[in-house]
């Protein structure tokens, strides 16, 4: 049996309310008070398509062995590299084996799904048993555009091979199309987008059902075998007439996340499956659908593995997450659009030194430190020499995973002085559960609900962002938890 | 059998320029400003100097890298210039090196100056300080305040106080370095302030707040050292002897064991325990005059009174406030202001504290003069709580 083993699902925990959009833009754009409903995730300024990949695929490896990982998949059309694959820096960061195949499948919005498939027949031809797979996107649209409220940051991710299936894939159909709704040059910010009118009737109205019908044929089924039929589409009267043109009743539809977190690019037609999976019982055929430049269609068959799934964040945990954003401006700055002074002392700029990246790429990249095999004690980062005074066993140390620990706080600080995004900085000193601690920027916490002592769990983030050479920085950060 | 530094070396000499923003000078104008005051004490030739030590810290913005600064700025005749840089121990790094060169008679006479020109960045507080190429990408982004706004949170959470009650004893350290400053004439800030406009000042990194930290200024610091007998040769009856000079640096125990809760400084209660012992004093509350310690922040100043075994553990906050350590106190801390009101040009404030004990040891501290006292402590940190180098130096009259 082949299909999915596990789920993942990460959005970031900031929800700016679409009516706040609205107020600070209606002067400019009335017109958007008409999507200005619910609100849409946002990622915090140190998150990206790569950060939120990581996160989504931490929460589906949960519980699972990641040393059987044969293969790493990483779909986004907003990655930050162009040329460094993205998923071998994911693939560094979930501390996954050396040998395995990753690729980054980027450039049309279905490639989530397009990705979903290459795993499949990979596992199908016996050559691998394990595929993650992970898409995620941080889409960036332009103030006071509709799209800057349709559009919300979130990633997804899905485990898929032969053992503990708890959705069997039966069976699945493409389409491609050069439908042009929109798109980007390489080297521009902002998508160039068709009128809307044309990609509804043109676009989603004609090729989701193409691509629908196509699998149903190809497999002799109706739309009625279904219980859930899953398929993205933003523009909220077209994803019911979908529903409609292919026969599904309204019931059968999973809703499109425009109330809670918007559209997720490539991750949204995984993420929506993965919540349709969430309320899923033994025995139920879920119909998946992506869209962009055509579509890949999918027909699954939930398990009875699904009730033994570990508890994790998922989507449905991920929207139970929720920070409300106050600002619209903190929106445009977390996405560098403000263009908020940050003074001098911000203008020092140093190059990151690429083959210190290289030597110690498992301690930055995968936050993995040292055990001392000789007195069992834990360090970050790993060294020659063991820090225990009673020990200094000299070359001594294996790997030692910090990234799955929780860790409390000893001492923090809230630092107004130092160059940030979002001042304060706040950062602090971790003590690790079973030993070992570190300095880390704290992030998605507020400097008066912080205690020495809490509880930190650990979050993969970008760090900086080097605007004169293109490199983005990525570590680790501690993410302060709400005490129960 | 090693026998330490008691007594081996005088100080005949010392200088130190104005502390401030000096927007008209330069470090090389600093250099000769504190070398003219600094040779004209030690009433010697400068030929008779024959080797030197320069402390400079943050390079970038400073002199550049090497001792050549000094050399070339006094045109010292080919003699050895050496630079040292330890953080905020620069200072006493370069005259721990002339003094340990007196005392193994390699040497007659030495010089040590320390000088940091910071106000040419463009910006207020200090520039970063690099960390290394895996700090870069791993350690945050954190400034001076920030590092040691975490002391006074493990400090608080140690001993059960609230930090309303450690901000209190805070605002009266700071509150009366700035009282010392105002008698202190070559002090950066020469103004009094309250404790209630220190606790209602903007905040830097909580939780300490803008008067919480120390000046961040331009200035340089000499002294000219020699043999007890060559310094009685020289006519000098009063002088000032040496009788410890320790250092500790972090062993990384604090930033990558589990045994530390960033409320104290380990490097400072080992290098003042063995300088005590170095001096042979037994009981340092009782023993020791006077103090210039490195109150780069308020909290620093309140913890190191404990590291130095003069405050019990998690008393510092009551002798605070009971005002041990103001200037009519029991032991007065800071009588020249401190890092906090004198200034902090990095690698001169070792040396600058030095200067004060020693005028302080002659009778030469005019309005803030302590009555007779016979040994002075100073002490330097550098770095950060979880990482630091320390230096403790003990300095007192030559028959104490």
């Amino acid at each position: 049996m082949i299909g999915i083993v596990s789920y993942g699902g990460y959005v970031p925990r900031l929800r700016l309310p679409r009516m706040t959009m609205f107020q600070s833009m209606a002067w400019f754009a009335p017109a958007t008070i008409a999507v200005a409903q619910g609100e849409r995730s946002v990622c915090n300024w140190d998150e990206d398509a790569l950060s939120m990949g990581v996160e989504a695929a931490r929460d589906c490896l949960k519980g699972t062995d990641k040393a059987g990982v044969d293969a790493l998949f990483l779909a986004s059309t907003t990655l930050p590299y162009a040329d460094r694959q993205n998923a071998g820096i994911a693939s560094t960061a979930l501390n996954l084996k050396n040998e395995i195949l990753t690729a980054d499948f980027t450039g049309s919005l279905k490639a989530g799904t397009t990705a979903m498939i290459s795993a499949f027949e990979s596992l199908q031809s016996g050559n691998k048993n394990s595929i993650l797979v992970a898409a995620s996107d941080k889409r960036e649209a332009k103030a006071g555009y509709f799209y800057e409220m349709w559009f919300g940051d979130g990633a997804a991710s899905l485990l898929l091979g032969k053992e503990g299936v708890i959705a069997e894939l039966k069976g699945y159909h493409s389409v491609s199309y050069d439908f042009p709704d929109h798109y980007r040059d390489a080297a521009k910010k902002y998508d160039y987008i068709w009128e809307e009118r044309w990609i509804r009737d043109e676009g989603y109205v004609k090729i989701l059902p193409e691509a629908i019908n196509g699998l149903l044929s190809k497999y002799s089924l109706s739309i009625g075998d279904f219980s859930k039929v899953i398929y993205p589409c933003f523009f909220s009267r077209e994803h019911a007439a979908i529903a409609k043109k292919i026969g599904a009743s309204p019931q059968m539809v999973q809703g499109n996340m425009h109330e809670t977190c918007g559209e997720m690019g490539t991750a949204h037609p995984l993420a929506m499956f993965i919540h349709a999976l969430e309320d899923a019982k033994p025995g139920d055929k879920l119909l998946l659908a992506s869209f962009g430049q055509g579509s890949d269609a999918f027909w699954f068959e939930v398990t009875e593995n699904i009730a033994k799934l570990p508890a994790r964040n998922g989507i449905k945990g991920s929207l139970a997450k929720r920070k409300e954003m106050e600002s619209y401006t903190k929106f445009c700055q977390f996405r560098d659009r403000l263009g908020a002074d940050t003074g001098i002392r911000a203008e020092v700029s140093a190059q990151s030194p690429l083959s210190v990246l290289w030597r110690k790429r498992k301690a930055i990249l995968g936050l993995v430190g040292g055990r001392c095999k000789v007195c069992g004690t834990p360090q970050f980062p790993k060294t020659d020499v063991c820090v225990k005074p009673e020990c200094h066993a000299v070359y001594e140390q294996e790997d030692y995973e910090f990234s799955g620990r929780k860790a409390k706080i000893i001492s923090f600080t809230g630092d107004l002085l130092a160059v940030s995004i979002d001042p304060p900085a706040i950062y602090g000193m971790v003590q690790f559960e079973g030993g070992g601690r570190t300095l880390l920027d704290f992030t998605d916490c507020e400097l008066e609900k912080l205690g020495v002592g809490q509880t930190v769990k650990m979050s993969f983030r970008k760090r900086w962002y080097d605007k004169e050479r293109g490199f983005h920085g990525y570590f680790w950060k501690a993410v302060p938890q709400e005490e129960a | 059998m090693a026998t330490g530094i008691k007594d081996k070396v005088a100080i005949i000499g010392m200088g130190c320029t104005k502390f401030g923003e000096r927007w008209d000078v330069g470090a090389e104008e600093l250099i000769v400003e504190a070398f003219q005051e600094c040779i004209e004490d030690a009433g010697i030739d400068r030929k008779e100097i024959q080797a030197a030590w320069q402390g400079t810290c943050i390079d970038e913005v400073n002199v550049g890298k090497s001792a050549l600064a000094l050399a070339l700025t006094l045109h010292l005749p080919y003699i050895p210039v050496t630079r040292t840089e330890n953080f905020c121990a620069t200072g006493t790094e370069a005259f721990r090196g002339a003094v340990y060169a007196v005392a193994s008679g390699a040497y007659d006479i030495c010089l040590a100056l320390g000088v940091e020109k910071l106000k040419d960045t463009g910006y207020g507080g200090l520039p970063s300080i690099g960390g290394g190429s895996l700090a870069f990408f791993t350690m945050p982004n954190m400034t001076a305040p920030g590092g040691f706004a975490m002391l006074a949170q493990g400090y608080a959470a140690k001993h059960g106080l609230s930090m309303d009650e450690v901000k209190k004893a805070m605002a009266h350290i700071s509150a009366k370095s700035h009282y010392n400053g105002s008698l202190s004439p070559k002090a950066h800030l020469q103004r009094p302030v309250s404790e209630d406009q220190i606790l209602n000042s903007p905040m830097i990194a909580y939780p300490l707040g803008l008067y919480d930290c120390c000046g961040v200024s331009d200035g340089a610091a000499a002294a000219i050292v020699t043999t007890p007998e060559i310094a009685r040769s020289l006519g000098k009856k009063d002088y000032v002897t040496v009788k410890a000079l320790q250092i500790a640096i972090s062993s990384g125990e604090e930033l990558q064991y589990d045994n530390w809760d960033f409320d104290h400084f380990v490097t400072t209660s080992k290098a003042s325990s063995l300088a005590y012992k170095e001096a042979g004093v037994n009981n340092p509350r009782e023993e020791v005059s006077m103090m210039e310690v490195h109150d780069c922040f308020s909290i620093t100043e309140l913890v190191t009174y404990e590291d130095l075994h003069i405050s019990e553990r998690g008393k510092a906050p009551k002798d605070v406030m009971e005002g041990f350590y103001d200037i009519n106190g029991k032991i007065p801390c800071q009588p020249d202001g401190g890092l906090k009101c004198f200034g902090h040009p990095i690698g001169a404030s070792g040396i600058r504290m030095l200067y004060e004990m020693y005028l302080q040891l002659l009778g030469r501290a005019g309005k803030r003069q302590i009555q007779n006292p016979k040994l002075g402590l100073t002490h330097n940190l550098g770095g950060f709580p979880f990482m630091n180098i320390n230096s403790v130096a003990i300095i007192g009259r030559h028959d104490a």
